[in-house]
């Protein structure tokens, strides 16, 4: 069904911290059963697509649930567009898309009756909703399969149906959580394609969880990286790779912990990869040469030294490193 | 997002007012309901006993027609509240039927396919969508309980006069006040068993079992300790209780030990358990179900 296409180039986007905040955490946290899930989260989220990272278990499909309301915080809150998504959740909930991340359907359904159901309930009058439910699915490329039941699709047409459901209403914010799962990569293309198009509207802001780096270094400009329920990272991505900084990737042989101790005690940071290779930020006054006399001390080999930019998965592995939010 | 012009664009329009968003469900859900084609050849069947109701209130009235009949009036049966609580009755029984079938699969096929984010991120709250799946049964057992029952006593006041219309009135509250609190049972037992299991056929196994075997058991305990208070247990007592009571043909029997050629072995004197505790069973009954949709209905199930 779908296409191999190529994507676009990024569009240069509007400095996000020009904007309103879209989410304001505030000491946010969620347990259950006394279990910490998410541990007193505060910050600002502003940027027109928010990527959540974060390993299993760190809390992001937690945040989007309670964000839309599904679990109660145990303590703090957050406000979305000025609402706070305690007092305010019906509000919000008029606000907002969501595409889940496990298959949801409604059983035997076609595709036009379930996105058009959802527009209802979202507020939309039936005959608009219908409307906007043929639109929906022509946008996301289900056009031609709109009356096929949706048992019948495959995981890429569910995923597009789900994506469809979530954008009918016209939302102002949109959570996509895990949107590539199980997609192949024309599949995976064309929903990136999609979502960067949705971006790029400027109508909706979009909060994209997922494990898959490549997805949020195409689809967002800002990035929060959560672990163990704290955030680890927020940070915007363009201006991270903008930074005047030194990023080096050393591949080494010898004792990888001595040396990275070694290297941060010059201010250096660092992230180990586990592939023999070493990830490290230059600060400034310090030089390539202080690394080849500290691996000379620890009698370690530098085998190769190339110079790299900041990837989002460099950000991720320090933040998953460190666990603290700075950068 | 026009079809042809592919982009994204925000819904401007006005929205529809909240308190009315829950009945978007039935609407959309009785378009799958009457799909089969036997389930609505049963349900126009449901309106049969109606037919022959309203005949029989037309007959009452109509010399004529007993004439050419050649029945006299005093063969029919008399049209009071035994009347109309036996038809009501007769539907209640009939509206057992359409629940089983309408019932089990209405919260159990959300649950299976993981619908409920779906519904629950929109402004669209858990009671909404209980009530939502609740007034799927309720308008569609309405429709043929208490409604044409009312407009058949409307029908018998037409042709009797109005002060047999103010005499009666009270049937009336009877007759709307039995069927709702039947087809109210109704609803939340098959919405609280459908939030239960997840399997349209076991769902309709169980509401029959829920039915059926606390009034045996209620039988065997009224059997071995020779009272009526096992009738607190059978779902279907306490509603015939009920139903008498709004009737106002209830008694609390005295009942015979017989042997088999009708012989009084035994006096035993057996009191139905008073009509104010066939509601608190009911009552309770009801409790048990919300509870249950409380905590099934949940967009996702958190495991502590």
């Amino acid at each position: 069904m779908a296409t191999a296409t190529k994507l676009p180039e990024p569009k240069s986007l509007p400095d996000p911290s020009n904007f309103a905040p879209v989410i304001d955490l505030n000491e946010l946290s969620v347990e259950f059963g006394g279990r910490p899930i998410l541990k007193g989260l505060s910050g600002e989220l502003r940027g027109r697509a928010i990527g959540l990272l974060g390993p299993n278990g760190a809390g992001k499909t937690t945040l989007i649930h309670t964000l839309l309301g599904f679990h109660p915080p145990s303590s703090g809150t957050a406000h979305i567009f000025g609402k706070d998504i305690l007092t305010d959740a019906k509000q919000i909930r008029a606000l907002i898309g969501y595409m889940p991340e496990r298959d949801s359907f409604i059983a035997k359904m076609n595709a036009v009756h379930l996105v058009r159901l959802m527009a209802e309930l979202s507020g939309l009058p039936p005959e608009a909703a219908l409307e906007r439910a043929h639109e929906a699915l022509f946008y996301v490329g289900l056009g031609e399969a709109r009356y096929r039941g949706l048992e019948t699709y495959s995981l890429g047409m569910k995923q597009l149906a789900k994506l469809a459901q979530a954008i009918v209403h016209g939302p102002k914010l949109i959570f996509l959580d895990e949107p590539t799962n199980g997609l192949d990569p024309p599949a995976r293309a064309r929903m990136i394609r999609l979502i960067r198009e949705i971006r790029d509207s400027g109508q909706a802001n979009i909060v994209l969880s997922s494990h898959l780096l490549r997805d949020v270094e195409e689809c967002c400009e800002e990035i929060l990286i959560l672990k163990d329920g704290l955030i680890a990272v927020y940070c915007n991505l363009e201006e991270e790779r903008k930074a005047n900084r030194k990023f080096l990737v050393l591949e080494t042989r010898g004792d990888q912990n001595k040396f990275a101790a070694a290297v941060a005690n010059l201010g250096c940071e660092y992230a180990l990869t586990g592939d023999h290779r070493v990830k490290i930020v230059l600060p400034d006054g310090i030089e390539v040469r202080d690394l080849y006399r500290i691996a000379a001390d620890q009698e370690m080999q530098i085998r190769r030294l190339s110079y790299k930019r900041d990837s989002l998965e460099d950000i991720f592995l320090k933040a998953m490193e460190n666990g603290h939010g700075s950068l | 997002m026009a079809v042809y012009e592919h982009t994204y664009r925000n819904y401007s329009g006005p929205p529809t007012s909240e308190w009315s968003r829950f009945l978007i469900i039935p609407r959309h859900a009785f378009r799958d309901v009457f799909k089969s084609k036997l389930f609505t050849a049963f349900f126009a069947i449901c309106f049969i006993p109606l037919l022959v109701e309203a005949v029989l209130i037309y007959l009452h009235h109509n010399v004529n027609a007993l004439a050419i009949l050649r029945v006299n009036v005093r063969e029919l049966i008399p049209i009071d509240a035994y009347f109309f609580q036996t038809f009501v009755n007769l539907q209640s029984g009939f509206a057992f039927f359409v629940a089983l079938l309408v019932g089990p699969p209405l919260v159990s096929r959300d649950l299976r396919n993981n619908a409920l984010p779906l519904y629950l991120c929109r402004p669209f709250s858990r009671p909404e969508y209980v009530a939502g799946k609740m007034s799927v049964l309720l308008i569609l057992l309405s429709a043929m309980t208490w409604m044409p029952q009312l407009l058949l006593f409307l029908f018998q006041s037409y042709l009797e006069g109005a002060r047999w219309f103010v005499d009666n009135l009270w049937i009336a509250s009877a007759i709307f006040i039995g069927s709702m609190v039947w087809i109210l049972l109704l609803a939340l037992l098959s919405q609280a068993i459908s939030a239960l299991v997840k399997w349209r056929v076991i769902a309709s196994g169980a509401i029959l079992g829920l039915f059926f075997i606390p009034s045996v058991f209620g039988e065997v305990v009224n059997v071995i300790f020779r009272t009526r208070w096992g009738n607190i247990i059978s779902l279907g007592a306490l509603m015939k209780n009920i139903s008498a009571g709004l009737f106002g043909t209830f008694e609390r029997t005295t009942t015979f030990v017989t042997d088999f050629d009708g012989d009084v072995l035994n006096r035993v004197v057996l009191t139905e358990p008073p009509l104010w505790a066939s509601w608190t069973a009911l009552f309770v009954v009801c409790a048990i179900c919300l509870a249950i949709l409380s905590a099934k209905v949940k967009a996702y199930e958190v495991v502590k």
